[in-house]
């Protein structure tokens, strides 16, 4: 009788041991953590030191052969004028379309965030860029600026701005393909950019506004002083979100232009690709992305320092 | 509230208009192409903006009958439910415990999650074709599953974070007064309470997916394992050939179900980025 009794207390003991062990949060806490700690630095962190060991060394796709050449891969790269050109366009493109993204999401965000009616409708109409596939949209703005039969030719020539029988090559004159890839990275960019700063406004007491208006001032006035001033940080996380997706793009270039005419319009991403994957040299298509890690680098402490500014507040 | 305009109101619209116009307008122009006779559409001269012969259906089924576009369909949408479950099996405990655990630490664990998910694709993609290649993964979709973590998991966790914060710690801790476990706690109080949180995830991970490009062209070879993403234009222009009105309707049928789905969690979305956007 007194056997079975002993037996079932070592059960309760173990179970209560584990339980009491998970109910510890210094345990528990890691013991959740782990497994998505684990799969992030063995398939985002140790890749990312991979494209550092690659970047030194003369690997190819086709073979295992494998040895550290030094800087030998980053000086055939710098001297590389494609690169050049694709380094340059990363920063050009990027700058140039989060300007254009920075004034345009604050004027969306603004009308967006009012209750009006229709509202999901036109909600709808203005996500699509961001929601669609990049390789899809960038399908529909290739077929929009086709050479023959872009809809914009045909106004353009209609009009007589442009001769009838000489259509817009959208696509494959330098300074056009580039305004044109720029174009398509404002436009996917966009509607994130002004659904992030409508949660900024809405985020707003709107007391602070409606007080200063009592007070007497005029609309630019609480926009510049009221405003800007609270939406700032946030501004800045959507245009931070709005830098990486366009400084790592590869597949809108890739679609629209190929990188083309010749290479006027290639990127980092795009060279790194057609280097690395469809060239096949590891090293190089490596060294060509780690370009990149810079303007990363400084999004990420920028991010960081944001974040320790709003812990103190 | 303040009495409202009607220039105030009018502006709005107007704004509105030529923002939905802008955003809206290729999709517009394809869903107009996609109906068209090729006779209509390849003749320099016509009207771009008339129907100047019937519209036919014959393009758009021959997406679905002559291509591989149902193929992409079914591979997007597989790849999307298993990355959707393992994005949930490793972003929520982790979220929970970020929220909840971790004290001073949660920040801090936060950021950390947050930067794995600014180290982009294209620079990613050459060792993990590597990884993917050695793994013997190649040219299937769990090459795909394999990797459509590192995309989607940072960024949901980081947004079940803020879901989870927002939860009153009271609701758990009555619970475990109660006399109920830490975990039977959670998932009797506090995972009931984060199902909005839950569905945004669910959704965002799938468009991520749905949305990539890179790592399909890179890892996929064979048009029966491709995405939708890669499939279209890869498998749908041949060399010079574009099959234009096809081409543009699978980039409608994509994009419509997508911004709906996008548009009908956007608040839930807007509510999650604020909190833990703003609040770091």
């Amino acid at each position: 009788m007194s056997e079975p009794a002993v037996h079932r207390t070592v059960i309760i003991d173990e179970s209560f041991r584990v339980h009491h062990l998970l109910d510890r949060e210094s345990v528990l806490g890691p013991v959740m953590l782990s497994p998505l700690l684990i799969y992030l630095v063995a398939l985002i962190g140790l890749p990312l030191v991979f494209v550092f060991i690659y970047a030194f060394s003369d690997a190819t796709t086709g073979s295992d052969s494998f040895g550290f050449v030094g800087l030998q891969t980053f000086q055939t790269t710098l001297e590389d004028p494609v690169f050049r050109i694709a380094l340059r366009n990363t920063v050009v493109f990027t700058v140039l379309a989060q300007l254009v993204v920075i004034v345009l999401a604050t004027v969306l965000g603004f009308v967006l965030s009012a209750d009006f009616r229709g509202k999901w409708f036109v909600r709808f109409l203005i996500l699509l860029p961001w929601t669609t596939p990049v390789a899809l949209s960038a399908l529909a703005w290739l077929w929009m600026l086709d050479s023959l039969f872009s809809p914009f030719n045909w106004i353009l020539g209609n009009l007589h701005v442009v001769d009838q029988g000489t259509p817009v090559a959208w696509l494959g004159q330098d300074s056009l393909a580039v305004g044109s890839v720029v174009a398509l990275q404002a436009w996917r960019t966009l509607p994130l950019a002004a659904v992030i700063l409508m949660a900024g406004l809405t985020s707003i007491p709107p007391e602070l506004s409606e007080q200063a208006e009592v007070d007497g001032a005029g609309f630019w006035r609480r926009f510049f002083d009221i405003t800007m001033p609270l939406l700032a940080p946030i501004m800045m996380v959507a245009i931070l979100f709005g830098i990486v997706a366009t400084f790592t793009d590869m597949a809108a270039v890739y679609i629209l232009t190929r990188g083309g005419p010749g290479n006027a319009t290639q990127v980092l991403g795009s060279w790194s690709f057609y280097t690395g994957i469809q060239g096949g040299s590891l090293a190089q298509g490596a060294a060509i992305g780690i370009f990149m890690f810079p303007v990363l680098l400084g999004v990420c402490i920028l991010m960081l320092r944001r974040a320790s500014q709003t812990e103190v507040v | 509230m303040v009495a409202r305009r009607p220039g105030v109101v009018v502006s709005r619209w107007v704004v509105l208009l030529v923002f939905a116009l802008v955003c809206a307008f290729p999709f517009g122009w394809a869903t107009f192409t996609m109906f068209k006779a090729d006779a209509d559409l390849y003749t320099v001269g016509h009207v771009p903006f008339f129907y100047n012969s019937p519209p036919t259906f014959d393009h758009v089924r021959v997406l679905f009958t002559d291509t591989a576009f149902l193929t992409f369909v079914r591979n997007s949408l597989e790849i999307g439910v298993i990355v959707v479950a393992i994005t949930l099996a490793l972003s929520v405990p982790a979220a929970y415990a970020i929220a909840r655990l971790t004290g001073q630490w949660g920040g801090r664990l936060a950021m950390m999650v947050f930067i794995f998910y600014l180290v982009p694709p294209t620079l990613l993609f050459l060792p993990l074709s590597r990884i993917v290649a050695d793994l013997g993964l190649q040219d299937t979709i769990w090459a795909l599953v394999l990797v459509y973590p590192t995309l989607t998991a940072p960024f949901s966790t980081w947004l079940l974070v803020g879901f989870f914060r927002s939860i009153p710690r009271d609701i758990e801790e009555q619970a475990m007064i109660d006399g109920y476990s830490r975990a039977s706690a959670v998932v009797r109080t506090v995972l009931p309470l984060a199902v909005p949180g839950l569905f945004t995830v669910v959704i965002f991970t799938f468009a991520f997916t749905m949305n990539d490009f890179i790592y399909a062209v890179a890892f996929i070879s064979s048009s029966d394992n491709m995405t939708v993403s890669a499939g279209v234009p890869v498998e749908l222009i041949r060399g010079d050939v574009f099959f234009w009105q096809s081409l543009m309707a699978a980039a409608v049928l994509v994009a419509i179900p997508v911004a709906l789905a996008y548009n009908f969690f956007l608040d839930r979305f807007v509510k999650g980025l604020a909190l833990g956007g703003v609040k770091g």
